[in-house]
């Protein structure tokens, strides 16, 4: 297919699950408040923390409070990667490649982004918030849905579930560090009842409770961690998510999982390796957020090879934050 | 009462209405179904077809508007009927025309026979800003050079149809033509069905069999593109429309390069060539070599490509100059010259502001004619003379003194209208029609076409590209006794 339109799928589908992810993360924190009252900054501010893009954030001098930053978050023009600038990227990517995608999935992603354009989408969102943020994730398991059962399962739709593993695999490890690092350094308050429902909401910001409880019972902050970055059978882990990259990587070029003749191949399988082989007390030893930092510029890289590998990007400076 | 009850053809040619009010023939029983429907009905099917449109994506940017966003292109859901004998003047004449003028091209960029017979005055050809030295002597893969056309014609208030004119470079509106008839298949199945409409949808089909038929036998996996300038061109909807319909590649200028001499895509796995493209781009902005160099649209290197005969194009590079609007005033000469045979579809009278005669009249008659410059499109660079201003009309007094070769000037054709949804009610709107051609191996003419209407009250101005609009065309078949169906 045409690297242009490998690049467009790739990108529509980032976004799409970015949107979701945020419209996630916000929904929890929104429950978490309730049953937590705590200081409006360090409410709040993890939020931010999440995208790594506090900087944009504090010199636009916003403020860490629940207006703020929903707005930022979901609303905010100026902001790259605010929803509603996610599902406008997404539906011009969607746009370009129309001829690719199936009418139900343009429909709706037309759909979707025309609604939340409506004066009434911002009235729910300040009015009834976790009806808005629940729309926006439900529109989006759709449009997955859609995208599994009516398109060609071909090298376009590979391509697309590269995109949002990738970026579902990079928001994950963002929630799972920032929350780790902001809730452990409240050490007296490890093993109380607040600190458990703190725990709880990291796993519900990847939608990971009731599996989690299945597989792990009790809530400590390392088996979470080890949940969400190792666990082969749920959906959100890290682990998973990278290994669908792997498998539509490989079926794109055919050559079979566990060889590679491509760089992005090789990077992509190394980091799975370590995945594979690491124990989460070798991950505490180094540091969780040394880990995950790590694995993000890994990402990245990978990302990047992406690009130079399939869609005919030439090779530019590295930069911190993903956009097309 | 009825909705056609109150409806007044008044002076004008109406395609469904005689002048006494009594339906033609052929939309009788549209008519019929119309008029017992109850209240509020029809305005009701007029906004699901739109709802429907939107929800496709039908949409159009209108150049010059604020927003530069997604309108649908305006619907109207009462269609225009055209009757079987009209139709057989049309298609054949619409043969007959678009073979004139495929010698014509080739005749003056090889020969120049025309020319040098003096039929058609070669400075007026050679001088034309869209002849192309550059295809000067080339003989294009069977000798096509107007692939797809998109005719313009006009039926005057006698009943008489007229070409207004040709479109050879890169005509559009055909997707509009086959979702329109999607839509209004949903909105009146009983009457389409009991009709027996001409289908078009089989275009997409046809478009392919002549873009194949431009390839070699020899070439092994021949591959077909259509060439579109992108999602911001204003007919980026049809590009994608035809490659999704014809199940071809989709590219941009971007996406292409020429390498060891012929033209390949940017795929995922590599370059992959590329045999014939359908290209929907002005020839200024095809090549940066050949034609302007700062088009950043085109492919560097395509027209050697081309010439090399190593890719085929549709519509060939240099049709322009048969579009031309002073051309066309010679076109029934051109028509004589090659076939031999009168045109069986006329020109509209036409006054040629080269001729000295023809200039003198033109400048004393503004007030009563459509004055129209040589080389724009979508209505603009024109002048209704009746309908403008003392000061209008001085400008374009000047203009044409400035400039005589560049204008051509014909009487205000009494447009024939179509009921058109207006309000709750019903009221005539002008229309033309355009019907497409394809030149392939025969010369294939779409049943029917889009008809384009005026939405504005009394305006003649159809052109989508300043807000008119547009309806489905039923071509009906032959021999269908419109009684036995009541």
């Amino acid at each position: 297919m045409l690297s242009r339109v490998a690049n467009a799928i790739y990108w529509m589908n980032r976004y799409i699950e970015r949107a979701e992810n945020i419209a996630r993360f916000i929904d929890v924190n929104l429950n978490l408040q309730v049953d937590v009252p705590s200081e409006e900054r360090s409410q709040w501010s993890p939020l931010i923390m999440t995208t790594g893009d506090q900087a944009f954030f504090e010199k636009n001098s916003n403020e860490y409070t629940q207006e703020g930053v929903l707005w930022f978050l979901t609303f905010d023009r100026k902001y790259p990667n605010s929803i509603i600038n996610c599902l406008a990227a997404a539906r011009e990517n969607g746009r370009s490649i129309r001829e690719i995608i199936s009418s139900e999935m343009w429909e709706h992603l037309n759909h979707f982004y025309l609604e939340m354009m409506k004066e009434e989408s911002i009235k729910m969102a300040l009015l009834d918030p976790h009806r808005f943020y629940n729309i926006i994730k439900m529109r989006s398991h759709l449009f997955t849905g859609l995208m599994d059962c009516t398109m060609n399962h071909g090298e376009a739709w590979n391509f697309a579930r590269i995109g949002m593993m990738m970026e579902r695999a990079d928001k994950t490890s963002r929630i799972l560090d920032v929350k780790y690092f902001m809730l452990l350094r409240q050490v007296d308050m490890v093993n109380t009842p607040i600190d458990n429902i703190q725990w709880i909401s990291v796993l519900r910001s990847a939608s990971a409770f009731e599996m989690y409880r299945k597989e792990m019972h009790q809530v400590t902050p390392n088996k979470v961690a080890d949940f969400l970055i190792f666990n082969k059978n749920f959906p959100r882990s890290i682990y998973h998510s990278l290994s669908k990259v792997q498998v539509c990587l490989h079926r794109i070029t055919g050559t079979p999982v566990g060889t590679s003749k491509s760089k992005v191949e090789k990077h992509l399988g190394r980091l799975m390796a370590d995945l594979e082989y690491t124990e989460l007390s070798e991950v505490i030893n180094i540091g969780l957020h040394e880990f995950l930092d790590d694995l993000q510029t890994k990402l990245n890289v990978i990302d990047e090879l992406i690009g130079t590998t399939f869609f005919n990007i030439k090779t530019q400076a590295q930069s911190q934050s993903s956009e097309q | 009462m009825t909705t056609f009850s109150t409806y007044d053809p008044e002076q004008f040619f109406d395609e469904l209405i005689t002048a006494n009010g009594i339906p033609r023939p052929g939309a009788q029983l549209l008519i019929d179904k119309i008029n017992t429907l109850p209240a509020g009905e029809l305005l009701m099917r007029q906004k699901e077809a739109e709802a429907l449109l939107l929800k496709l994506g039908i949409t159009f940017n209108v150049y010059g508007e604020e927003a530069g966003t997604e309108k649908i292109f305006p619907f109207d859901i009462i269609p225009r009927i055209i009757d079987s004998s009209d139709w057989q003047q049309i298609e054949t004449g619409l043969k007959q025309r678009i073979f004139a003028l495929n010698e014509f091209l080739h005749d003056i960029y090889n020969d120049k026979k025309i020319l040098k017979d003096k039929v058609v005055p070669e400075d007026l050809i050679l001088s034309s800003k869209t002849y192309r030295k550059v295809c000067e002597g080339f003989t294009p893969p069977r000798k096509i050079w107007c692939h797809v056309t998109g005719t313009d014609l006009v039926r005057d208030s006698d009943g008489s149809f007229y070409v207004l004119e040709d479109n050879l470079r890169c005509p559009s509106g055909v997707s509009y033509v086959l979702e329109n008839r999607q839509v209004l298949k949903r909105t009146f199945p009983y009457v389409f069905e009991k009709l027996q409409v001409r289908p078009v949808d089989e275009y997409p089909v046809k478009l392919l069999e002549m873009l194949e038929y431009l390839i070699p036998h020899h070439v092994d996996k021949p591959a077909v593109g259509v060439l579109t300038p992108g999602i911001y061109n204003s007919a980026y909807f049809e590009h994608s429309f035809l490659s999704q319909q014809m199940g071809v590649e989709l590219v941009e200028g971007q996406d292409l390069v020429v390498q060891d001499g012929y033209v390949h895509m940017l795929t995922t796995k590599g370059l992959q060539r590329v045999d014939v493209l359908y290209r929907r781009l002005d020839d200024d902005f095809l090549d940066p070599k050949a034609f302007r160099p700062d088009s950043l649209l085109g492919v560097p290197g395509l027209m050697e490509a081309y010439k090399q005969g190593r890719i085929a194009m549709a519509n060939a590079p240099g049709t322009g100059v048969a579009d031309d609007k002073v051309v066309y005033a010679y076109v029934p000469e051109i028509i004589k010259y090659y076939t031999g045979e009168d045109p069986i579809l006329p020109n509209v009278p036409t006054y040629i502001c080269r001729e000295d005669n023809d200039r003198k009249y033109v400048l004393e008659n503004l007030d009563k004619l459509v004055v129209k410059a040589a080389n724009e499109s979508g209505g603009y660079g024109m002048l209704v003379g009746p309908h403008a201003s003392q000061t209008e009309r001085q400008e374009f007094a000047k203009k044409i003194t400035d400039e005589p070769r560049n204008y051509i000037a014909q009487p205000t054709i009494s447009l024939s209208r179509v009921p058109t949804i207006v309000g709750d009610g019903l009221e005539g709107r002008h229309v033309d029609l355009r019907p497409y051609i394809i030149f392939g191996e025969d010369i294939y003419v779409q049943p029917g076409g889009l008809t384009r209407v005026a939405l504005k009250k009394g305006s003649l101005v159809v052109n989508s590209s300043q807000g008119g609009g547009s309806k489905d065309t039923w071509v009906l078949l032959p021999g269908i006794d419109q009684k036995e169906m009541l």
